[in-house]
């Protein structure tokens, strides 16, 4: 499969999601079922994709720098440190116990 | 009136109103906060076998961070060449992630302001940014200006910091010894930390990760995602462990 069919299908999905909350009548997507589901979705998408970038290199279940990496950004979080200083904190410490031959 | 000194970057009338200054502060912060890790998401998307400029475009029409890092995560996870499999949850797992965006819509289209033109462009800005930014605003004009200056410097910021990210990646080589791999990790949580109120949400993310971890050494790249979206999607539509008329739903924009 082209990747660029892959990027350019999921841009037009991406863009018509976002159009049509401009057009959708606001009651079809406030009902309580609707807006819980779409919420607990992203919660679970993101939930796996923590998990899968933090434990899976291809198919193969993996622990390495990263696993501290993501607790360290748990804590950071925890205490409520901005969005780019847990990113940035998440990537030097993985990079930091890479370098010193640790959880290669 | 013209003796005073403006307090925003513009200098019409509306950036005296104090409020509408501290919306347009807001917006500037967040967007260059969040712009600075475009280049986590250019490396990443040239370490994913995405070409300079797949990456460029990625970040210019679809322009969900989120959905962008979904979308590179499960082509990287499935390797090259992209099979069919792969390549369509990868479009699926980038749209699923999207689909908050929808309701941020509700909310930001009466901020925006009227015009064919301009409500297109809103609609492509309408993210977890500017959403979050022009509803926290107390007065309609602080609302329309936080939205169109967050989503102003972040559309300019995210694409150059993607590009210099994408072109940055060739140089860096291994994106693990930068730890760019575990920023992508710490960015999804960072995603999903501020929806974490309450037992629902916390449950179904557990079981949501238990899932995808589970299913990963025997399905083709993206079906854990997927497959952990469902158990999400059933969860939302039976209301396990939620409250009858609960507040989960009330999805207010992280």
């Amino acid at each position: 499969m082209n990747a660029w069919l892959v990027i350019l299908v999921a841009c037009a999905a991406a863009f018509t999601l976002k159009l049509s909350g401009f057009f959708v009548p606001a009651t079809l997507l406030e009902r309580p079922r609707i807006a819980r589901t779409a919420d607990l979705m992203t919660a679970g998408l993101l939930a796996a994709l923590v998990a899968t970038q933090t434990f899976t290199v291809g198919p193969e279940l993996v622990v390495d720098a990263r696993l501290p990496a993501v607790v360290l950004a748990g804590v950071l979080l925890a205490l409520r440190a901005p969005f780019v200083v847990v990113v940035v904190a998440a990537a030097a410490a993985a990079a930091g116990i890479r370098a010193l031959g640790w959880l290669a | 009136m013209e003796d005073r000194t403006p307090v925003g970057p513009y200098k019409d009338s509306k950036a005296r109103d104090p409020r509408v200054a501290a919306a347009i502060r807001s917006g500037v912060a967040v967007g260059l906060a969040v712009s600075l890790y475009g280049v986590s998401f250019g490396a990443l998307a040239v370490a994913a076998g995405l070409d300079v400029w797949q990456t460029c475009v990625l970040s210019l029409l679809m322009f969900t961070g989120g959905s962008q890092f979904a979308l590179i995560g499960v082509l990287a996870a499935g390797g090259v060449p992209v099979t069919a499999a792969t390549g369509w949850s990868a479009i699926a797992a980038a749209t699923l992630l999207g689909t908050r965006n929808a309701l941020y819509a509700l909310r930001t289209a009466p901020i925006v302001g009227p015009g064919a033109a301009r409500r297109l462009l809103a609609a492509h800005w309408t993210i977890d940014e500017t959403a979050a930014v022009s509803t926290a605003q107390p007065t309609p004009e602080a609302r329309r200006a936080g939205f169109w200056v967050t989503g102003a410097v972040i559309y300019a910021g995210w694409n150059t910091t993607t590009l210099i990210g994408a072109l940055l990646g060739d140089l860096l080589g291994d994106v693990r010894a930068w730890g760019l791999d575990a920023a992508a990790a710490a960015a999804f949580l960072g995603l999903l930390w501020p929806r974490l109120r309450g037992l629902q949400p916390v449950a179904v993310a557990i079981a949501a990760a238990v899932v995808a971890v589970a299913l990963a050494p025997w399905t083709p790249a993206g079906v854990p995602v997927l497959a952990a979206a469902a158990v999400a999607i059933v969860a939302g539509l039976t209301n396990a462990l939620g409250r009858r008329r609960g507040t989960a739903g009330e999805g207010t924009p992280a």
